[in-house]
């Protein structure tokens, strides 16, 4: 049996299910940031399937601006639970509730 | 034989990244999760391999395998968790409502995607196999170069803006003090 588009499609559905299981379950906000990875590379695995089951590669280059701006996202949210846990000394996302610095 | 050769590659790098996945986001310790997580992208290049995307899988492997998740690794011991904040969940039920919850939303998804008849789609309609000229040099770095500074230069161009803000912000985010 030769692998089809909807082996890839169904793969992706499956990490991205984990993903969020991920972001749901997890308290420590550098869990929750993992989930959401895997979630865009779920995406990046939906677009590349596209890309070879259809012969355009146009996806694959979606996949490359997913990829940057995926880099991007991780950057700031670090930066962001670094911010968060010099201000509280936890990075626990159930306990910090307020928006104020 | 190529077929099944990538058939069941296909299925090895499928149970390393589900397998990987699953154990990254159940660990309590964070390097651990970094370290699980950044073999699921190795799967995930493999994968990328399997269907020609040679430059996606290099990016993959150096850009999330290396680069974010040494970035990952820095912030997890900059900031040294204590044990007692590892503690990934308070019980069980929380895991098991989350598991219930992802699987309601895969559930979902297949009844959107079955319903909005995307299987009856001849996605594989200009499929080239293995030994077909065409899909297998598509993927490769030369091809990708074309569009991305053709077709797609201007979203090139925004996305290194966007890149450069990024880097500006989250180094005004850390520099700030709060108190």
């Amino acid at each position: 049996m030769s692998i089809g588009p909807y082996h890839y499609l169904g793969l992706a559905a499956a990490l991205f299910a984990i993903g969020v299981i991920g972001v749901v379950t997890r308290r420590n906000a550098i869990g929750v940031l993992i989930g959401v990875e895997l979630m865009l590379n779920a995406a990046n695995i939906n677009l590349v399937a596209f890309s070879r089951f259809s012969g355009g590669l146009d996806a694959q280059i979606f996949a490359i601006f997913v990829i940057v701006i995926a880099a991007a996202e991780a950057a700031v949210a670090l930066a962001i639970i670094l911010q968060l846990f010099e201000k509280r000394s936890d990075v626990d996302v159930d306990r910090a509730r307020t928006l104020r610095g | 034989m190529e077929k099944q050769v990538s058939t069941v590659f296909f299925w090895i790098f499928a149970a390393l990244i589900a397998g990987s996945g699953l154990i990254a986001i159940t660990r309590r310790n964070a390097v651990a999760t970094a370290m699980w997580a950044s073999l699921c992208f190795v799967g995930i290049a493999g994968e990328f391999i399997l269907m020609h995307a040679y430059f996606l899988a290099v990016v993959e492997v150096l850009v999330y395998a290396g680069a974010i998740m040494v970035l990952f690794l820095f912030v997890i011991m900059l900031i040294n968790l204590r044990e007692e904040d590892l503690k990934a969940t308070e019980g069980a039920q929380l895991h098991i409502a989350g598991a219930l919850f992802s699987l309601g939303f895969l559930g979902a998804l297949v009844w959107t995607v079955r319903r909005a008849g995307l299987f009856d789609i001849p996605l594989n309609a200009k499929y080239v196999g293995a030994e077909g000229t065409a899909a297998a040099a598509a993927g490769e770095t030369a091809q990708l170069a074309v569009p991305l500074f053709s077709d797609y230069v201007l979203p090139f161009e925004i996305v290194s803006f966007l890149l450069l803000s990024a880097i500006v912000g989250s180094v005004l985010i850390t520099k700030r003090r709060l108190s």
